[in-house]
């Protein structure tokens, strides 16, 4: 999983930064070292996404963080095209893409499909994870993208 | 059932607007603008605005009632309520809030309100303005992922996937709406129909959502006055009964990143059920339907889980000639929605649905008995609301 890309927009949208509680840094920490990293509960062993103090399925206090692997399907997808920010006024189309885990209960995360802006896409469809390292942020962060297998 | 219900316990006496503004267009501040509809509403009720004694609002409403308790000198404020997050989901609620709040007797005279003057404060449909982000939206604006529209296509685009629904239904939902609007003199796009072809040609602003698929973004205010049945005979000639009004969110509606286990549903599953139960009435009692259009796509989602149409046949029943007043089979939005006439946070139409039953609509239902109006269709908590004659109490 050491797969990386670059940036797929273009650059001036907000940074992501771990949230101040601690919350979801062992997940940024992963992105950083080209790792997937998610939620999972130690005594139910469901596997959750976004993160939450508390497992959904069983209500156990501070589910684990486990590496899964970085493999997907499309389970929704859109095509913006209208610039809902400054930095986004000449980016033209592009994809944004649901991505179901099967691997990990079916938890959902949201990126972009790599790739043609245009190109035609299927609900169901395999995907990869692409690791969008931004180094030069201050403080440095990795996004995690898709791309069709 | 329990017959623990607002049903014949409540009535709504009093409506107001203010004009409708485009976006940044009100000459008065947002707090004036919620006076000026407050009062409009207890002149329709024939009150004087000192016998309001509650406020309940939604999507955190910034005209706070202690403030507005004072400016309009009240001897008490009982009762002061806000209906959490999720937008426009909360507009049924907000007046279901005042029903209950008068059923329980915190208070005798409880009005729902919602302002809004994007030009004085910022607008609701614009991306984040920050350079950094954290939380869940950090797992989305990245991606550029940070607008109403941007949060809600996924769903329409699995709609479409799971049961076969046609992007037409979209578009019938639109031209309905801007079809009303031509009659009503309030509505924002009142001398701007809009006809098929413009819509076909129309931009995306994220597909599967054109530009004509999306609400406006407007300036104004309204206002809903509730109190007991018993007062509002006294009160007015067509007091207008809410005859069940339910708010909440399905199983982890609040899981974040679009993790809702349910994901192509406009909340209403479990809510429209017990709507109907604690009314007394079914799906085809409804006479008019106000459903809240944040987008279309979720519109027809809401009229499909609220049993108006089906999964399989929503792509016959959903057209322009069904969804148009006075004649079609199932008349939409008949004020011209928030598509059209304004986007009140979806207020405008619970005051559509009051205005249908008094038979006072642009767009009139003849002889409407019961209306139904939700809001906030996909967001985390959604709210929709029944109003009927006195007839419809049965």
């Amino acid at each position: 999983m050491t797969e990386a890309t670059s940036p797929y927009l273009a650059p001036g949208l907000p940074a992501p930064r771990p949230v101040r509680d601690g919350l979801d840094e062992p997940y940024w920490s992963g992105a950083r070292r080209h790792e997937l990293w998610v939620q999972r509960c130690p005594s139910c062993g469901t596997h959750q996404w976004g993160p939450e103090w508390m497992c959904h399925a069983c209500q156990r206090f501070d589910p684990d963080w486990v590496q899964v692997e970085g493999r997907g399907r499309i389970f929704s997808w859109q095509r913006p095209h209208h610039p809902v920010h400054p930095a986004l006024a000449d980016q033209g189309p592009y994809v944004v893409v649901l991505v179901e885990l099967p691997h990990a209960d079916r938890i959902r995360m949201i990126g972009n499909l790599l790739g043609d802006p245009l190109q035609a896409i299927e609900i169901g469809s395999d995907v990869d994870a692409v690791f969008e390292d931004h180094d030069d942020a201050d403080p440095p962060f990795t996004l995690v993208q898709w791309r069709a297998r | 059932m329990s017959d623990n219900t607002i049903k014949g316990r409540v009535a709504v006496v009093g409506i107001g607007e203010t004009t409708y503004y485009k976006r940044g267009e009100s000459p008065d501040p947002e707090f004036k603008l919620v006076l000026r509809a407050i009062l409009d509403a207890c002149a329709d009720a024939g009150i004087s605005h000192r016998t309001v004694d509650g406020f309940c609002s939604y999507s955190n409403d910034r005209n706070m009632p202690a403030r507005l308790a004072a400016a309009l000198g009240l001897p008490e404020l009982r009762f002061s309520n806000m209906q959490w997050g999720s937008g426009g989901g909360g507009a049924a609620a907000a007046v279901g809030n005042a029903c209950a709040a008068v059923a329980a007797g915190y208070a005798e005279c409880v009005v729902a309100y919602r302002g809004l003057a994007q030009g004085q404060y910022g607008r609701f449909g614009a991306g984040a303005r920050v350079n950094s982000i954290s939380g869940p939206p950090a797992f989305t604006v990245p991606y550029g992922v940070m607008s109403p529209a941007q949060m809600y296509a996924m769903r329409t685009t699995r709609l479409f996937h799971d049961h076969g629904i046609s992007p037409d239904t979209l578009k019938a939902v639109a031209l309905a709406a801007y079809h009303h609007a031509q009659n009503n003199p309030r509505a924002v796009m009142h001398g701007r129909p809009l006809d098929g072809d413009t819509y076909d040609s129309s931009r995306w602003i994220t597909e599967p959502f054109r530009l004509y698929d999306c609400c406006l973004e407007n300036d104004g205010a309204a206002a809903v006055i509730v109190t007991s049945a018993e007062r509002a005979a006294d009160l007015i000639d067509t007091p207008v009964y809410p005859l069940s009004v339910q708010q909440g969110g399905p199983h982890r509606s609040g899981a974040t990143v679009d993790n809702q286990p349910d994901y192509a549903t406009s909340s209403f599953k479990l809510l429209a059920p017990r709507l109907y139960a604690q009314a007394g009435i079914g799906p085809s009692d409804v006479d008019a339907v106000q459903s809240y259009e944040n987008f279309t796509g979720a519109v027809v989602m809401s009229l499909i889980e609220h049993g108006l149409c089906s999964y399989e046949n929503a792509n016959e029943v959903l057209t322009v000639e069904n969804l148009t007043a006075p004649d079609g089979a199932l008349p939409l939005n008949t004020s011209g929605g928030n598509l059209a006439e304004c986007y009140m946070h979806g207020l405008g139409l619970q005051i559509e649905a009051i205005r249908q039953i008094r038979g006072t609509s642009t767009n009139q239902v003849p002889g409407a008995r019961v209306a139904l109006a939700n809001a906030g269709p996909m967001v985390e908590v959604a709210s929709t609301a029944l109003y009927g004659t006195a007839e419809a109490l049965g």
